[in-house]
């Protein structure tokens, strides 16, 4: 097996870590089945399956690497000027002596210079984090939309205001309110691609038990399925059309010139590229491609009706990121 | 409540089984109480804080507020509630509420320097009366001053107002609404002859484009905010424009932000005028028939002390000059024509008005067009960023200038729209005349004819009322520093953290020997702790109530729950009060003899039991429900103060409907005239006081035309400099209200923004060698406070501007801030004064 080969993978520490750790594991099942039985084995399942309260300070990255590499130095901890983190105890079911924090009581201030990070002597926290708004604590969710006061359409909106990264990491989608007729909703939304987990929007939700939580990321995140892509996206991140060189065109639509149809899709009438003869598509032609636009993306220029611009989350940023590993 | 037995059972299932596993399920239990509920009694209520005025429903039970909810029938907010009014419910209910009167002593007896301990009422009434009279009697009428708020209801300033005016003969009373909205109501008085605005709310739902001016509606009006949001959103064509000096929530949806460099508005303002005369967008029609012209005087200096050197080389702020005679006066204003106007404003070009504003061109001309273009609804919002201001007046009527140079005024979406801060900013603080220099319904003390009404309508003899204009709230500050008074009562607000310049003018002004302070709050806030005595005043449904909100809107709620410990309304204790003045000692005998029938009586006979204020039975009050006042007095004082009071506006533009109407209605938009509501004034078919044929007629002024103001761009009185390298804005956050004295003290908000930070650009920190986070201090000319540095988050400043709230009591920033004034208003600049930041 390649855990007893000589690792040549690229964190040759953690890795080896992790050897001594399932070691240790192994050890106390070992001992726990002559001394203690069942409880000390429950113990150690416990202990490597974080609660999903818990969260790592910046830097952590997979709970086992982590696990691995730890070694329950308590330095973190000294360095963190805000006391969001803490040791675990034995009674408490995390890994004893390892860092940790509840968002809910002392969430992570997000220091310029990680002072926690530095701290850590063994890259259990990795010292390639350099920037905080790279960190991946955990990722906030929306959990209760039924007692959410956003989605009730109060304006609390307060895990937004808090957010350090607001307008990225969280936006308000606006929906109309159709109950009154004459307001709007603004619907708290999470991006995972700028969420750190910091855990502000946690701790400042003003209900009783908080509709926002900052999860694992594991337990927070779904996956798209490979068989399939979203086409707008792959549209956004190529820049261009993905069949742009396959010469595809429009015909124009029959409307009557004295009835026209505001705000009708039809590129070819539109200055986009056409199949009628004669009318050739010319790529500098200065109008808009043929391709479908997204409404708010320049479509104010186009004269078409739109999204406002700067609305909140408006412009569809990145949510659906295929950075999915995390 | 209807619970059937299947919900019943399905609920306690859940909460056995959950049991039964030993879990704890979220939610089952508290559904399975409000089920059951009841016992919970629901009564029609008004939001306690901000000028919005949302409708609520007040729950209670065994004698305490147990829940509110939003009136799902309010027009106003259809049920909807900020952060804020989501936790109204917890606001009377502070740990460290005021249940006594304390009061300061040392081995038993009144001393300045003594610690605050607990008296009677009648021993508190005690020393305030003698404290009164000693000062009344070693400097008169003029020695005492009183200092309340938008946040008093209708009848509590109505008394107020009548107890120092009729009562004292004394004019030096004033609200906090000079901070807040003095140069709102100026402006409008200038402009139009009679305050408040023309519009409504409804005006949100027909617009074509918004500007907002100084107005961070995202946060402060977060429930309009929606409105003005669903219309952007309904409505594909509608755009959004934000002025501002930085940036911050109300941005995120604007189609054009224009942030501008501090006091550039006016430039910006006198730019779009010029652009609608340049460009031939002059509704000619509408400026033939119903405005006219005037060029205001502009050497008005800053509100300073008089030997700031500001004002001594001012020629127009009306101080005393070096003969003794006042320096000109800053208000006034001399007819010129049409042509005159345009060559006035023909200097502020494009050009210039990006020089001045540092706003782009394209953003300033895309502002422009909205309103010359005649077919697209404006309306234009502003609150605090027009209002305190060294030029706020002005700035008023400039906005004013540009509506009715294009005739988009007093119609359904379009028009200018003067927003408040506090829930009965309109309807107390101004509507019933508790301004130094005002009486009820837009009557000023300075007119005789006007003060010959109140002395009628009041009962009294001619003369009564003195005709000089009272102590405005900064001028109070100061005199109370330089011991020109000797008896001070302040209610209903927190001076010593809103009010600027504490350090050098207010703080000094409460501890001076000279003066007894008296202060009513319900928390012990920093203001009461700077008092000499303090008087525990019942709050928000503890009592009968009244506010009047932005749009005119009076709306009514019936006490409640009785009032915590010992609390009493200040209603209350000014009648009670006013039982401990004799007439002979208020009045001089010669103005007695006039009114024979005061004689030997007191100043509560005189203005509260008149046979007009006291001729309601308390048999009239709702069944069910406390008066304390209608208990401790014998009569149903809220109803006569209100009818009283009415008097002086129906007929007169300011119709009030009957009493009882206003606890069946949900608020009505005043002027209530046969039994309907006035939602555009001076506009024929909406307003009863146009008569048909005339289309338009702003009848505040005789001639039925408003005026347009010639006024200049003008720079703030204290700009950074070498020393003192950056511009310094106060203001609010979406989750406290003012001075933080309700919102710190419910736990959820108070975790939701603990702090208040001070508010700069990443590269301005850099510069400093700071980073977020870092606990710097903020110093001015006048004082430091330490906080920590956000370089993140929802406010973003430009370079070379920082912003600070002022919720927080534990760092105040109006230690920092200067008390300089519109001259004509009186109301402080708070965005305005140059400060550094330092790492502490």
């Amino acid at each position: 097996m390649s855990d007893l080969q000589p690792s040549s993978s690229a964190k040759p520490d953690k890795a080896a870590a992790a050897r001594r750790q399932f070691f240790a594991d192994a050890g106390r099942l070992a001992c726990g089945a002559g001394l203690l039985g069942l409880g000390l084995g429950l113990y150690a399942k416990q202990a490597r399956a974080l609660p999903p309260a818990a969260l790592r300070p910046p830097g952590a990255g997979g709970e086992s690497d982590f696990l691995g590499a730890c070694i329950r130095c308590g330095l973190c901890v000294r360095d963190c000027p805000y006391g969001t983190l803490s040791l675990a105890r034995p009674e408490e079911p995390i890994a004893t002596g390892t860092p940790y924090f509840l968002a809910r009581q002392v969430p992570c201030e997000m220091c310029e210079d990680i002072p926690c990070v530095k701290a850590c002597p063994t890259g259990a926290l990795d010292h390639g984090l350099t920037d905080i708004n790279e960190a991946r604590m955990g990722l906030a969710v929306l959990l209760d939309q039924e007692t959410c006061l956003n989605f009730l359409g109060l304006r609390c909106d307060v895990c937004y205001r808090v957010c350090p990264v607001i307008d990225k990491a969280i936006t308000l989608e606006l929906r109309p309110n159709t109950r009154t007729g004459r307001h709007t909703m603004f619907i708290p939304t999470v991006h995972s691609d700028h969420c750190t987990g910091c855990g502000k929007c946690e701790r400042s939700c003003v209900l009783e038990t908080a509709a926002i939580k900052v999860l694992p990321i594991a337990l927070a995140k779904g996956q798209l399925g490979q068989h399939y892509r979203v086409g707008w996206e792959e549209q956004r991140k190529a820049g261009h059309s993905l069949v742009e060189d396959k010469g595809l065109g429009d015909l124009p639509d029959r409307i009557p010139e004295s009835a026209p149809l505001e705000g009708h899709y039809d590129p070819a009438s539109q200055g986009g590229p056409s199949l009628a003869p004669g009318k050739a598509a010319t790529p500098d032609s200065g109008v808009d491609s043929l391709s479908p636009r997204l409404p708010g993306a320049d479509a104010h220029s186009a004269g078409l009706p739109a999204m406002p611009q700067n609305i909140p989350g408006g412009g569809l940023p990145n949510r659906l990121s295929d950075e999915a590993a995390r | 409540m209807s619970l059937t037995r299947r919900d019943f059972i399905k609920s306690s299932a859940v909460a056995a089984a959950a049991n039964a596993a030993g879990m704890a399920v979220p939610g089952v239990s508290e559904a399975l109480a409000q089920q059951k509920n009841d016992g919970i009694r629901w009564d029609k209520g008004t939001c306690r804080f901000c000028g919005t005025g949302c409708g609520v429903l007040i729950g209670t039970k065994d004698g305490r507020v147990v829940a509110t909810q939003g009136d799902p029938e309010a027009p106003v907010n259809r049920g909807l509630n900020c952060i804020k009014g989501y936790f109204l419910s917890k606001i009377m209910y502070g740990k460290d509420r005021l249940t006594q009167p304390l009061l300061r002593m040392k081995n038993g007896q009144y001393d300045k320097n003594g610690e605050f301990t607990p008296i009677s009422w009648d021993q508190a009434y005690d020393i305030m009366a003698d404290k009164c009279k000693a000062a009344l009697k070693a400097g008169g009428p003029r020695n005492i001053a009183m200092y309340g708020s938008g946040q008093w209801t209708i009848w509590e300033g109505y008394a107020a107002a009548k107890l120092w005016k009729a009562g004292f003969r004394s004019n030096n009373l004033d609200p906090n609404a000079r901070h807040c909205m003095a140069s709102a109501v100026t402006g409008f008085m200038r402009t139009f002859g009679i305050d408040e605005p023309m519009g409504c709310y409804d005006d949100m739902e027909h617009a074509d484009a918004f500007a907002l001016w100084g107005s961070n509606m995202a946060e402060m009006h977060p429930i309009l905010w929606s409105r003005i949001t669903d219309r952007r959103l309904n409505a594909k064509h509608v755009k959004i424009h934000v002025l501002s000096t930085f940036s911050h929530r109300s941005c995120e949806l604007a189609d054009n932000e224009l942030i501008f460099k501090p006091q550039s508005d006016l430039a910006i303002l006198n730019y779009i005028a010029n652009y609608i005369i340049q460009n031939g967008a002059v509704n000619q029609e509408f400026v033939k028939n119903h405005v006219k012209f005037k060029k205001g005087v502009t050497d008005i200096g800053y509100g300073l002390r008089p030997n700031h050197p500001l004002e001594q080389a001012a020629g127009n702020n009306g101080y005393p000059g070096p003969d003794g005679k006042p320096k000109g006066d800053p208000n006034k204003a001399t007819d010129i024509s049409f042509e005159e106007f345009k060559a006035f404003v023909a200097e502020y070009t494009l050009d210039k008005a990006h020089e001045i504003s540092g706003v782009p061109k394209e953003n300033l001309e895309a502002l422009a067009k909205i309103y010359a273009d005649p077919k697209t609804k404006v309306m234009s919002l502003w609150t605090m960023g027009f209002n305190q201001h060294t030029r706020g007046t002005w700035v008023n009527n400039m906005i004013y200038n540009v509506h009715l140079l294009v005739g988009k005024i007093s119609e359904p979406g379009n028009g200018p729209f003067s927003l408040t801060g506090q829930p009965s900013a309109c309807g107390t603080a101004r509507e019933v005349g508790t301004f130094a220099h005002r009486l009820p319904a837009d009557m000023m003390v300075a007119n005789p004819k006007h003060r010959e009404i109140a002395e009628k309508v009041w009962k009294l003899p001619a003369g009564t009322i003195p005709d000089w204009i009272g102590l405005h709230a900064v001028a109070q500050s100061r005199a109370l520093k330089d011991g020109k008074l000797g008896f001070f009562w302040s209610t209903t607000t927190n001076n010593m953290q809103a009010g600027p310049n504490i350090n050098g003018e207010i703080y000094p002004g409460w501890r001076n020997p000279a003066v007894f302070v008296v202060h009513s709050d319900v928390y012990p806030t920093v203001s009461a702790l700077a008092a000499d005595l303090i008087l525990p005043s019942a709050m928000w449904t503890e009592k009968e109530g009244a506010y009047g909100n932005a749009e005119r809107r009076t709306q009514f709620w019936r006490q409640q729950v009785k009032p915590q410990g010992q609390a009493r309304s200040d209603l209350l204790q000014y009648a009670e009060f006013a039982k401990r003045f004799k007439m002979e000692e208020v009045w001089p005998a010669e103005l007695l003899d006039k009114a024979p029938e005061y004689k030997g009586k007191t100043l509560y006979d005189m203005l509260y039991a008149n046979g007009e204020v006291n001729k309601f039975p308390v048999s009239e009050q709702m069944k069910g429900f406390e008066n304390e006042e209608g208990k401790a007095l014998g009569f149903y004082l809220q109803k006569g103060l209100f009818e009283e009071y009415a008097a002086f506006g129906r007929g007169h533009g300011h119709d009030l409907a009957a009493f009882d109407v206003y606890h069946k209605a949900r608020g009505l938009r005043w002027p209530v005239v046969d039994n309907k509501e006035t939602l555009w004034r001076f506009r024929e078919g909406y307003d009863p006081y146009v008569k048909a044929g005339e289309k338009v007629r702003f009848y505040g002024h005789p001639d039925g035309k408003a005026v347009i103001f010639a006024l200049p761009y003008q720079p703030a009185a204290e700009q950074p400099d070498n020393d003192y390298d950056l511009w310094l804005c106060t203001g609010r956050v979406l989750e406290h209200w003012h001075t933080g004295s309700m919102t710190r003290r419910v736990p959820e908000l108070y975790k939701a923004m603990p702090d208040a930070w001070i508010y700069m650009h990443p590269e301005d920190a850099k510069k400093r060698g700071l980073q977020r986070g870092d606990t710097v201090k903020v110093q001015t000319r006048r004082g430091e406070i330490s906080t920590r540095v956000e370089t993140r988050g929802r406010n973003k400043p430009p370079l070379g501007l920082v912003f600070v709230p002022f919720f927080d009591e534990h760092r105040l920033v109006n230690k920092l801030t200067l008390d300089a004034t519109c001259p004509i208003s009186k109301e402080t600049d708070f965005k305005k004064c140059a400060c550094k930041v330092v790492k502490a």
